[in-house]
C-alpha cells in the first residue's frame, strides 16, 4: 500500500476507484463523465450539468431535491464543467456526513448512494423527455453563468486569450457553451444527448472516506444499475497540438477598467503522458508558479509593476498561460520582463536555490492536493484523461529526478504563442446615488 | 499545558498559554501530510484609533495600514521570507481582516524550521522607508485589482451604507491616497501596540506531537525580551442602530446585475456562547428562510430573480453586526421588493418545525464536513478565540438551539429600519 489505497474495479462499463481512509469526517463521492469537447454538444453538455442537479424521478423539483438532500444531514451535491485537454469533463460530487459522528447515527451513506445513482440514472422526465419547467429555468441560469465570464476580467481575459490562440481548435470552446444556442436547445434533444451520454461516455467514480471497498462494490452493483452492453468511446488521447508558431499574435481590447490584464499562452509541445512533463512541471515552477519564481520576483518585487504575476500550465493541452495585472501604461515593459524569464531559463540561468525550492514546492504541493478528497480525485483522474498509470509515488519520483539540463531543454521548446491585453481607460466604478 | 477532548468528533485540543501571553494550540490530524499553522493577531483594518503602548496620546492612522504592514512583515534586512519558507519546501501567505491579521504556512516537510521562521519573522519586524515606498505601488495595483471586481464593490459598498462611523467601513487595503501617507514610522507603532504576544495566538494543526510543538515554542518564545502586557485601548464612535445609507447603485463594465440586501444588526456588543448562539441562530433563520429547499428561494429562482451565485451570511463581532443576501440578477430592484415582501410575511407566519429541523441538520452536516479542512479549523478557532468562542462548541450549540431562539431573531433583526441595499449595474455608454 502506497500513500493512497487506492483501489479500482470495472463494473457495468463503469470504473469505481475506492480509496479507503480514516482522514475525513465525511465520504465523498465524485463521479466524472468525460467526452471529448466539440462544437456541437459543448452548449448542450453544459446544459445538461445544469438540468440533472436539478431534480430526480423521486425528488422532481430543485426544491424537493434539496429538502432530501438537507435531511440527509446536509449532504451536498454539485455538478460542474471543467475542461481537461481537449475534453469536456462534467463532474458530479456528493459529500455526506460520516454516520459515527453524528449523534443518532442515522444509515446516511446507503441513501445517499441511491440519490446520487437517481441523479445520473433516473432524472425528472415528463412526456420522455426533461421536464419542461427545469429545462426552462437552467437555460437561463447557463446563459447567466456564460455572461458572468464577462464581468470577471480576469476571467474574460482567458476566454479571450483562448478562443484567440485556439482559433482552429476545439481548446478554444468555452466550458459553458455559446450563449446564443442556448435557447434552442429542446427538452426532447437534450433528452436524446442525455441518452448518449449514458450509453457511450466513460464514467469513473470515486469514493472516498472510512469504507470499506467491498461493500462500496455492492452498493454499485445495487444502484448503478448502467445498461448492459455500453460501449464508452473513449476520446483520443492524442491532443490535436501540432501547430507550430511562426509570429507571436497580439491582440489588444479596451474596456472601462482601473487595470490593465496581461494574458500570454504559450505552447509546450509536451503533455501529462510525457516524459518530459515532469521537466514542464519544474520548468513552471521556475519561471512563474510560486512566489519565489522568476515572474513574481522580477514584475512584482524588483519592478512594482503588478500584485500578481504567475503562470500556470494545463496538463492535458500542454500549455502554459502567464497572468498579470498592470497598470495600462507598464504593457512594453512588463512584457518585456516576463519574455527575459524565459529567455533566462532556455540559457540555463537557473540557481540551485531556484531550483531545489522548486522541487520541494511541487511536491509539497501534490502532498497537500492529496489530503483533500477532491484534490486526492483529481489527481487520480489525470491518469485516467492521460491514458497513464502513475501512481502517486511514480509522480514523486518522476520531479525528482529532473536535471536543470530538463528544464532548459523543455524551456526552448516553450513558444508563445499569443500575447492578449485588456486595457484599462480607468474610470469603472463610480457611484450613483 | 492543557487537554480537551471532543468525543464525538474525535478530535483532541492542545493548549498553552505562556508567560507572555501568548496562546498556543496544537490539533493532531493523523493521517494528513499536511501541517498548517497561522499566527495572528488581534489586530485589522477597523483598529485605526487607539492609544499606543506606553504613550498618553491617542493616535488615528491612515485607512489600510494594517493591511501594509502585513506585506511590509515579510521583508527583512537579507530579504524575502517568502523565499525562506520555499527553501524549507513550506508555502507562506497571510491575510488582514477587519479584525485579523493572520500570517501562515504550510508544508508536507519540516514543521520545527518553519514554525521557527513564522514565529520569528513576525516578531521581528524590519522597515526602512524605501522599502515602505516601493511597496505603495504593489498594494496600488491590489486595490486596482479589487476596484475592478464587481462582486468585492458590490460586497464592500454594502457595508459602507450600513455604517454611519464604524471603522468596518473603510476598504481594508485603504485607497491610493491613505497609503501614500504611511511610513516606517506609523507602521512601527501600529506594531509594538499590536503584535505583542498577548494580543495574539499560534494554531498548528497537522500530523504532529503535540507536547513537542509545544516545548518547542515555548523554547523560542523563553529566548525573546518583550515590553509588560497590557491592555490595549482601542476607540470606536458611538454607532446609531439606523443605516448610514439606504441604497446604493455602482456603475460598471458589466452584463449581469448584481444586488445585494443587508440587514444592520441593532447592538452588535455580543461575546462567548451569546455571540455564537446569536450568529448560529440568524444563519439558521436564513436557512429557513432562502436556503435552497425552501419555497421562497424556489420561488425567486422560478420567477427569475436569482440564480447559483445567491448566497446569505451572517457576521458580528467587535461592534458590528450584518447579515447580507444577494448575488446577480437580471431585475435588481424587483429583488429587493420581493425579498423584504418575503422577510416581512415570514415574520407573520409560524416558523415551521419540520424546516427548522432540516435547516439545523444541514447546518451540522456542513460544520462536520468542514472540519476536514485544516485550514477551516485554524482560522475560525483563532476568530472564535478572539471572540471568546470555542469552535468545537458550535454542534452542541446548534443541538441546543430551540425555535424560539429563531423567532426571536426574526422579530429583532430583520427590521425594515435596518435594511439597506447595493447594487452594481451596467455602465451607461
Amino acid at each position: 500500500m502506497g500513500i493512497v489505497n487506492h483501489r479500482k474495479t470495472d463494473l457495468h462499463g463503469m470504473t469505481v476507484h475506492t480509496i479507503e481512509t480514516k482522514k475525513y469526517k465525511t465520504t465523498s463521492f465524485i463521479l466524472q463523465i468525460k467526452e471529448a469537447i466539440d462544437e456541437k454538444n459543448v452548449t448542450k453538455r453544459a446544459l445538461l450539468s445544469y438540468v440533472l442537479q436539478s431534480g430526480t424521478k423521486d425528488f422532481p423539483s430543485s426544491k424537493e431535491l434539496r429538502s432530501a438532500l438537507d435531511d440527509l444531514y446536509g449532504a451536498t451535491l454539485n455538478a460542474d464543467l471543467s475542461k481537461k485537454g481537449e475534453n469536456q469533463v462534467i463532474s458530479i460530487r456528493m459529500e455526506v456526513a460520516n454516520e459515527k459522528f453524528l449523534a443518532n447515527s442515522e444509515p446516511v451513506l446507503d441513501q445517499a448512494f441511491h440519490l446520487l445513482s437517481q441523479v445520473l440514472l433516473a432524472p425528472a422526465l415528463e412526456n420522455g423527455a426533461f421536464k419542461e419547467g427545469i429545462v426552462k429555468k437552467e437555460k437561463r441560469s447557463l446563459k447567466q453563468q456564460i455572461e458572468s465570464i464577462y464581468d470577471d476580467k480576469m476571467r474574460y481575459a482567458n476566454k479571450r486569450l483562448l478562443e484567440e490562440m485556439y482559433e482552429s481548435e476545439p481548446y478554444r470552446l468555452n466550458v459553458y457553451g455559446n450563449e446564443g444556442e442556448v435557447d434552442v436547445i429542446t427538452s426532447q434533444e437534450l433528452f436524446d444527448y442525455y441518452k448518449k451520454v449514458i450509453a457511450t461516455n466513460r464514467l469513473d467514480l470515486y469514493v472516498i472516506g472510512d469504507i470499506s471497498t467491498d461493500e462500496m462494490i455492492e452498493k454499485v452493483k445495487k444502484h448503478f444499475r448502467l445498461p448492459e452492453n455500453r460501449a464508452t468511446e473513449d476520446s483520443p488521447l492524442h491532443s490535436i497540438d501540432e501547430k507550430k508558431i511562426s509570429d507571436v499574435k497580439e491582440i489588444f481590447e479596451e474596456q472601462d477598467v482601473q487595470q490593465g490584464k496581461l494574458h500570454m499562452g504559450y505552447r509546450t509541445y509536451t503533455t501529462y503522458r510525457d516524459d518530459e512533463y515532469f521537466a514542464l512541471q519544474v520548468f513552471n515552477g521556475v519561471f512563474g508558479g510560486f512566489s519565489h519564481s522568476k515572474l513574481f520576483i522580477n514584475v512584482r518585487e524588483k519592478e512594482s509593476l503588478a500584485y500578481y504575476a504567475a503562470s500556470r500550465f494545463e496538463s492535458h493541452k500542454g500549455a502554459v498561460f502567464v497572468i498579470s495585472g498592470i497598470e495600462t501604461g507598464n504593457y512594453e515593459k512588463a512584457v518585456k520582463i516576463i519574455k527575459e524569464q524565459h529567455e533566462e531559463i532556455k540559457n540555463g540561468n537557473i540557481t540551485d536555490d531556484e531550483f531545489n525550492q522548486t522541487k520541494a514546492m511541487i511536491n509539497n504541493q501534490v502532498l497537500e492536493t492529496i489530503d483533500h478528497p477532491i484534490g486526492l480525485s483529481e489527481v487520480l483522474y489525470h491518469n485516467v484523461v492521460a491514458g497513464t498509470n502513475r501512481t502517486i509515488e511514480e509522480w514523486m519520483e518522476g520531479i525528482k529526478r529532473v536535471t536543470k539540463e530538463d528544464v532548459v531543454k523543455v524551456a526552448q521548446k516553450v513558444t508563445l504563442d499569443t500575447i492578449f491585453f485588456l486595457k484599462g481607460a480607468g474610470t469603472n466604478g463610480n457611484e450613483n446615488v | 499545558m492543557g487537554m480537551k477532548t471532543f468525543e464525538q468528533l474525535d478530535e483532541t485540543l492542545h493548549f498553552e498559554e505562556f508567560d507572555n501571553g501568548l496562546k498556543v494550540y496544537v490539533l493532531e490530524k493523523k493521517g494528513f501530510n499536511k501541517t498548517y499553522a497561522t499566527f495572528t493577531t488581534h489586530y485589522g483594518s477597523i483598529d485605526n484609533h487607539f492609544k499606543p503602548l506606553g504613550k498618553e496620546e491617542n493616535v488615528k492612522v491612515p485607512d489600510g495600514i494594517a493591511h501594509f504592514l502585513e506585506h511590509k512583515l515579510f521583508e527583512k534586512e537579507h530579504g524575502d521570507v517568502f523565499q525562506d519558507f520555499s527553501k524549507q519546501g513550506a508555502s507562506a501567505n497571510a491575510f488582514t481582516t477587519f479584525n485579523r491579521t493572520a500570517y501562515l504556512f504550510s508544508t508536507t516537510g519540516d514543521v520545527k524550521t518553519n514554525l521557527t521562521t513564522l514565529i520569528d519573522f513576525v516578531q521581528e519586524p524590519y522597515f526602512t522607508e524605501k522599502t515602505v515606498e516601493k511597496e505603495k505601488g504593489i498594494i496600488g495595483q491590489e486595490i486596482r485589482m479589487y476596484d475592478d471586481n464587481p462582486d468585492w464593490r458590490v460586497y464592500f459598498g454594502l457595508i459602507e451604507n450600513m455604517f454611519h462611523h464604524h471603522p468596518v467601513k473603510i476598504d481594508i487595503a485603504g485607497t491610493e491616497k491613505s497609503i501614500a501617507e504611511i511610513t516606517k514610522d506609523t507602521l512601527y507603532e501600529c506594531y509594538e501596540t499590536f503584535y505583542h504576544p498577548s494580543n495574539m495566538i499560534l494554531f498548528i494543526v497537522g500530523p504532529v506531537n503535540s507536547k513537542e510543538i509545544l516545548d518547542f515554542v515555548k523554547e523560542n518564545q523563553s529566548k525573546k525580551t518583550f515590553k509588560e502586557k497590557a491592555p490595549i485601548e482601542r476607540f470606536f464612535e458611538e454607532e446609531p442602530p439606523s443605516v448610514a445609507k439606504p441604497k446604493k447603485v455602482i456603475e460598471m463594465t458589466v452584463q449581469t446585475p448584481k444586488c445585494y440586501i443587508g440587514f444592520k444588526e441593532a447592538s452588535a456588543n455580543r461575546k462567548g456562547k451569546e455571540l455564537m448562539r446569536h450568529e448560529l441562530s440568524v444563519n439558521l433563520l436564513l436557512e429557513m428562510m432562502f436556503g435552497k429547499s425552501s419555497p421562497n428561494y424556489e420561488t425567486l429562482y422560478e420567477e427569475g430573480l436569482i440564480d447559483q451565485t445567491f448566497s446569505f451570511d451572517y457576521t458580528e463581532e467587535n461592534g458590528f453586526g450584518f447579515s447580507m443576501l444577494g448575488g446577480d440578477t437580471q431585475s435588481p430592484d424587483e429583488l429587493v421588493e420581493r425579498i423584504s415582501e418575503m422577510v416581512e410575511s415570514f415574520k407573520n407566519e409560524s416558523v415551521s418545525q419540520d424546516s427548522f429541523e432540516r435547516a439545523r441538520k444541514k447546518k451540522i452536516g456542513a460544520f462536520l464536513r468542514s472540519l476536514n479542512s485544516p485550514e477551516f479549523i485554524a482560522n475560525q478557532f483563532t476568530r472564535y478565540a478572539f471572540n471568546e468562542m470555542d469552535l468545537f462548541d458550535v454542534i452542541p450549540v446548534f443541538e441546543s438551539l430551540k425555535m424560539t431562539d429563531v423567532e426571536e431573531v426574526l422579530q429583532n433583526h430583520f427590521k425594515k429600519e435596518a435594511m439597506t441595499v447595493c447594487q452594481v449595474r451596467k455602465k451607461k455608454s
